[in-house]
């Protein structure tokens, strides 16, 4: 496909020259132009084929007419010759005879209109399939065009971007370590949660009696008491 | 114009300050110019901005990843290769080349509705990330 290889070849050179338009818009006027002059001479070539079909009935319709004079005619001679009457039959013949002289050149004109009718929808449908590949042809450098507009616009708004100046890479280990630190930060504060909770609900049991409140001079005295009784 | 086509005014107010459900907020903006172009930020990846145009032939979503130069010498081709190897597996999104800046792109017809675009622009975040964490042997 022609249009495929020019977009492509216009597609790579925009990349140096960027905003250069691919067809000028001449040429795609052109084109716009073509596909209407297609799209007239297939409405004009429709028309003429209902009349050219339309005048080919009514000369199938005087063929058949006029077959079927000479067939009826051929009989009432054959009967007149039956019965002897000569004269009656010369008549007869010469009518047959006038009937095929008017069938013939009905015949060539109905030759003449099939060969019309068939030229007709020959013409109908190379059209058609020009105007169809006209139309691909201007929506694909059309779309090709837009898509351009919008490449040119997207790469000068991102020349513009923080992200313009560094590689990728670099941009992308800025991300990791900031997810990193992010990470890091939130595990310390996570940890710190944990100790602050321990350290409170360690507090709540004491009170409560539920565990010892710390080692004292008394407590320690009751214990060596205790265990002296023991051994007694 | 038919009256359902989205415009970058209405996508950029739905994404702006939009949340999503693994935490991503996006900021946008609209860039004038012959074609306006939305800019959307996605908070925590700043350095991969999402550029978003429309025509009247599709909302082009696209995200620039590395330039030629940046490729290390002699593994263009297995790069290369694995591009076109992940084109179809990779969701959403496609990679491409704008001269000598690739880039990875999501093309969704004029008629998505917003809930579409937005996932788009989710995706193609997800996938600029994944892209250049996958293909970073290649890069230097």
């Amino acid at each position: 496909m022609s249009i495929f290889k020019k977009l492509f070849t216009a597609v790579r050179g925009a990349a140096t020259e960027a905003g250069e338009a691919i067809v000028d818009s001449q040429a795609l006027r052109i084109m716009d132009q073509e596909i209407h002059d297609a799209e007239n001479e297939l409405k004009k070539s429709k028309e003429g084929l209902t009349t050219v079909m339309a005048q080919k009935m009514a000369t199938e319709r005087q063929v058949k007419e006029k077959t079927a004079a000479i067939d009826e005619h051929e009989g009432y001679a054959v009967k007149a010759l039956d019965k002897g009457d000569e004269g009656l039959a010369v008549e007869i013949a010469e009518k047959i005879a006038e009937f095929s002289n008017e069938l013939e050149p009905l015949k060539t004109l109905l030759e003449g209109q099939i060969q019309s009718v068939n030229n007709l929808k020959q013409i109908i449908k190379q059209t058609e399939k020009r105007l169809q590949s006209t139309k691909r042809e201007v929506a694909l450098i059309k779309s090709t065009q837009s898509v351009q507009k919008a490449q040119d616009a997207i790469a000068a708004t991102h020349s513009g971007s923080t992200s313009a100046m560094s590689s990728a890479m670099d941009s992308m280990q800025r991300i990791k370590a900031r997810q990193q630190e992010k990470s890091d930060k939130m595990n310390a504060a996570l940890a710190l949660e944990n100790e602050g909770g321990d350290g409170d609900l360690k507090a709540k049991m004491a009170a409560a009696g539920i565990t010892g409140s710390g080692a004292s001079g008394n407590s320690i005295l009751e214990k060596l008491k205790a265990r002296q009784a023991g051994a007694a | 114009m038919s009256t359902n086509s989205m415009t970058l005014p209405d996508l950029a107010s739905a994404l702006n300050g939009l949340e999503t459900e693994e935490g991503l907020s996006f900021s946008a903006e609209v860039i004038d110019g012959e074609v306006p172009t939305l800019q959307v930020t996605v908070s925590d990846r700043e350095e991969f901005p999402i550029y978003i145009t429309i025509d009247d032939s599709q909302i082009l979503v696209v995200s620039y990843l590395w330039k030629e130069s940046e490729i290390k010498s002699g593994a263009r081709e297995d790069l290369l290769d694995a591009l076109l190897t992940l084109n179809i597996p990779m969701p959403l999104s496609a990679f491409s080349k704008l001269g000598d800046q690739y880039v990875i792109f999501g093309a969704l017809a004029c008629q998505s509705d917003l809930k579409d675009v937005i996932h788009e622009v989710d995706v193609l975040s997800d996938n600029t990330l994944e892209a250049l964490e996958s293909l970073s042997d290649y890069l230097q």
